[in-house]
């Protein structure tokens, strides 16, 4: 297999970042490589194995459905880098 | 007297006995950082004054009789935990301004027990690397050889208490960050079982292997920082409700009765001879301690990291898409729409490792790509994990090398990642197994660098690891050692 830069720039764009055309070079180089060293994986017959999501056995955390003291407003948008006091600044979206 | 060298329990003993006051404490821990840190550059984030502010508080709370098990003692904090109003960066650019509104729980808890934290120290770019040079405000150096790398992504932690610009430190380890610079720097590093200790407020790299844990100069002060940072917590929904019994009870039992196993495929083709050696020799130390030794083997290893660098990257660039300039951290201000400030802004506030990791984690959860990269991964995973439950059916705890090699000089290797990626093909197991690992100074190469013995055991076996460790560092007899030229 071998990953071509436009597949990078494809993935790039998906995970929004721009990345110049030797950014792109070298990263589909360096992603070949990583992929096909990671290939080994299919020497081994996996059919039957259930996949692991959690690395140990924790069954649904619940908990009571209260409200407890969070966050006030001005804390949670003290790193905002544009704020109005009330809520994140952006352009204008549609 | 060198207050700066001494341990934990050392340093409460005098605490205890007011032979010397917490500010004291701090003011020569803080002379120690002014004398060194030019050369071992641990610390991205130093405060002075609230330390000494804090020490103050805790000579108050001695003079009570209510200190907590740390208070007075100095402790420096990896940049991945977030500390309330104190500046945490994960060594990116795109949080250097970033000032968290709540402590880490973890904080909290070594606040609670009276600790003084110092400051912020290196690691590699969200913990993503092995030496720490991905650090974006330039990488910290093994205070054995400052030609030297001190180990990653936890190298700040390390090389401060190696270098003893603290008494302690905490880290994380994702893949082998807190063992992996432990071993370089001659120290002593644990990464509790998943669950262990609560990763509220830790930043997120990879959630399902991510897990914080103590770097500290003896085996006897990893324990009393387990006693105080384990535990359940109900801001962490993947922390384990199980008691915490008291770490440091377990140390002092010999090794009769217990069974340690060395795993075959952890001395690889590639394995140092003089790493190799070191190891047997602390092998060795743990059968004239009453253990017995026997071969095992764990048949999947070889393909830990491969599961890794699919599993980590792809929950990476899934954790690594909330820094999007909207709510914290760098906005790129030329841009005038909001998918330019997402692009701009990551664009410039991430580095090229980081970058790398959102792209393989990105292309494998692509659409088409899931089954054959993250699905498969993860069934691999099942079967590495089901390795180490057969081989703990009959070991109580296992030995093995750290990493495959001493440390290696600053930029040997920046250019090859996938070199780099193999080279935590020790200890990435653990943490896809969720089980714990310690890292304990076995000896030194010829070039006079550190190399760390490796043991792990089952989920929540934290007192039989520690107790394993703790034997082998009375027979090595070699934890006092300090770096000579620094």
């Amino acid at each position: 297999m071998k990953i071509t830069p436009q597949e990078i720039s494809h993935v790039a764009d998906l995970a929004r970042l721009h990345m110049s055309r030797e950014e792109l070079e070298a990263m589909a180089l360096q992603l070949d490589d990583i992929l096909n060293y990671v290939a080994k994986l299919n020497e081994l017959d996996t059919e039957s194995v259930t996949p692991t999501t959690h690395a140990i056995s924790i069954t649904n955390a619940f908990r009571e459905d209260v409200v407890k003291p969070s966050l006030p407003r001005d804390k949670a948008l003290a790193n905002g880098p544009k704020q109005n006091g009330e809520a994140f600044v952006v352009p204008r979206v549609i | 007297m060198s207050l700066h060298r001494l341990t934990i329990h050392e340093l409460r003993e005098m605490l205890d006995g007011r032979q010397v006051s917490a500010v004291e404490l701090t003011r020569d821990v803080l002379q120690r950082i002014e004398k060194v840190e030019d050369r071992v550059k641990a610390y991205i984030t130093l405060d002075p004054e609230g330390a000494l502010k804090r020490a103050e508080a805790s000579d108050a709370e001695l003079k009570k009789g209510t200190g907590g098990p740390l208070c007075g003692i100095p402790f420096s904090i990896k940049d991945v935990l977030c500390t309330d109003g104190m500046r945490t960066t994960c060594g990116s650019r795109i949080l250097e301004n970033f000032v968290p509104p709540y402590d880490a729980t973890a904080i909290v808890k070594l606040k609670a027990a009276g600790a003084v934290l110092l400051g912020k120290v290196s690691m590699d770019e969200f913990a993503m690397g092995s030496t720490s040079e991905n650090c974006a405000f330039g990488p910290p150096r093994n205070p054995w050889d400052t030609e030297y790398i001190c180990g990653g992504s936890s190298g700040g932690s390390a090389a401060s208490v190696a270098a003893d610009e603290c008494i302690a430190s905490l880290g994380t380890d994702t893949g082998g960050s807190i063992r992996q610079p432990a071993s370089h720097c001659g120290v002593v590093g644990l990464k509790p079982t998943y669950g262990r200790v609560s990763r509220y407020g830790l930043v997120a790299f990879a959630s399902s292997l991510d897990q914080a844990g103590p770097l500290t100069k003896d085996v006897t002060d990893c324990a009393l920082m387990m006693n105080v940072i384990s535990g359940h917590d109900a801001k962490d929904s993947t922390s384990v409700d199980q008691k915490v019994p008291d770490y440091r009870i377990a140390l002092t039992e010999g090794l009769q009765g217990t069974k340690v196993g060395i795993p075959r495929e952890y001395f690889i083709k590639g394995l140092d001879p003089e790493v190799e050696t070191a190891v047997r020799q602390g092998i060795n130390s743990l059968r004239e301690a009453g253990a017995e030794i026997v071969e095992v083997s764990l048949p999947h290893n070889d393909y830990c990291v491969a599961v890794y660098y699919i599993v980590a990257p792809a929950e990476a660039s899934s954790n690594l898409a909330r820094y999007d300039g909207v709510r914290y951290g760098f906005r790129d201000r030329s841009s005038d729409t909001l998918l330019d400030i997402y692009k701009n802004s990551r664009s410039f506030g991430f580095g090229d490792e980081v970058k790398r990791r959102i792209i393989i984690g990105t292309y494998a959860l692509s659409s088409g790509y899931y089954d054959a990269y993250y699905k498969k991964a993860s069934q691999v995973r099942t079967l590495i994990t089901e390795d180490f439950k057969k081989v703990f059916e009959t070991c109580d705890v296992l030995a093995s090398p750290v990493t495959p090699t001493p440390a290696w000089k600053l930029a040997e290797k920046i250019d090859d990642p996938l070199s780099l990626y193999l080279s935590d093909i020790l200890t990435i197991s653990a943490n896809l197994a969720g089980i714990p690992g310690i890292s304990v100074p076995c000896g030194f190469s010829s070039a006079g660098l550190p190399i760390g013995l490796q043991i792990q055991a089952s989920h929540f076996q934290e007192e039989k690891l520690l107790r394993a460790a703790y034997n082998l560092e009375q027979r090595m007899n070699i934890s006092h050692l300090r770096p000579k030229n620094l």
